[in-house]
């Protein structure tokens, strides 16, 4: 599985959208651009915080679209998570085992590290792994009304697709008002 | 006294949501916070915090990092390149560690670079060393979110040896 196939799959969901830093980002708009996506354009590692500060502070569900070396700078977010998350709260790590924006230099997931029992540990209970799209589509499915955090297995690399040429200013703004709609 | 007044002005000011790290310094305004029942998330690390607050300032909530001083090391990344550069509103209150009756020593290089730091990133910062600079404290902080800006003050430790 791609990682734009993943992306393409929670664009279709009912819910805001907060997007990694880099190429995810980058796909997301090239394949699904919509008001209801934050697009991060720095502060990598912070995708999961974003989504959680939202999710905590309005009604609407939440998709955080994380990485596995951004939630490895980041690892106590999942702690954080497990004992502050509301109930509309979706954090899912595509797990490529690669820093895909700056090389795809491996990341300590390709080995022995295993984000889905990291963030069991951390005290979150609804934690699934899925390397499928069908697999993927049955986790989001199954964890409508609570939190979740979904690990999906990818491959690495990345489609070419532009930089985002949105001024940041304007992707908050838009995001704003749809987050009020 | 101190910690209640300080809690008055983040209340009066609007700030409906604390991402909190300890501090010896803090510990009287946290539990001031929770008998409010303000909402306070703790967090691991203080660029998580800033983090937390800017997808809360995208629901249009008014956000308010409590952290010691030496945090700004761990969070200056995040404060530029997601508060800053969205424009999205967090005011950063810091107790003022490794100044004039520091005793731990660690603190100090810390305590003596953040005034410059804080200068050099362009975050405008309000010293709080007597309890009448404290009269001023609400409405910066509400200015904070009429003009999506980054603020900041530091509470000096004189402000609660006055209080004594």
């Amino acid at each position: 599985m791609k990682r734009s196939e993943v992306l393409s799959i929670i664009a279709e969901q009912d819910g805001l959208l907060v997007a990694n830093i880099g190429f995810p980002s980058r796909e997301l708009y090239a394949l699904h651009d919509r008001p209801e996506n934050f697009y991060m354009l720095g502060s990598m590692g912070m995708a999961s915080s974003i989504g959680l500060g939202l999710a905590l502070s309005q009604d609407r569900r939440v998709y955080a679209i994380d990485g596995d070396g951004s939630i490895l700078m980041n690892m106590g977010s999942l702690a954080t998570i497990a004992h502050n998350a509301p109930g509309n709260y979706c954090l899912v790590i595509i797990d490529n085992g690669a820093y895909g924006s700056t090389g795809n230099q491996p990341t300590y997931t390709s080995e022995k590290t295993n984000l889905a029992d990291i963030a069991r540990a951390a005290g979150n209970r609804n934690v699934k792994r899925v390397g499928t799209i069908d697999a993927l589509k049955e986790a989001l499915r199954t964890s409508q009304d609570r939190t979740a955090v979904i690990v999906v297995e990818t491959e690495p690399g990345n489609d070419t697709v532009p930089v985002i040429p949105l001024d940041p200013v304007i992707i908050k703004e838009r995001f704003m008002k749809a987050v009020q709609s | 006294m101190i910690d209640a007044r300080i809690v008055d002005c983040i209340e009066s000011a609007g700030i409906d949501m604390v991402l909190s790290l300890p501090c010896n310094m803090l510990d009287g305004i946290l539990q001031e916070i929770d008998t409010r029942g303000l909402k306070r998330i703790p967090v691991c690390r203080e660029e998580e915090g800033v983090g937390i607050a800017a997808g809360a300032a995208l629901a249009g909530k008014r956000p308010l990092l409590l952290m010691q001083n030496s945090g700004l090391g761990n969070s200056i990344n995040a404060l530029l390149s997601l508060t800053r550069l969205y424009r999205m509103p967090l005011f950063v209150l810091m107790s003022h560690r490794g100044g004039p009756g520091e005793q731990i020593e660690a603190q100090k290089p810390m305590g003596r670079a953040v005034p410059g730091i804080l200068d050099t990133i362009e975050i405008p910062c309000r010293f709080m060393k007597t309890g009448g600079d404290l009269d001023a404290l609400t409405s910066f902080i509400g200015s904070t979110f009429e003009g999506d800006a980054v603020q900041a003050a530091m509470l000096s430790r004189e402000l609660w040896n006055e209080a004594q």
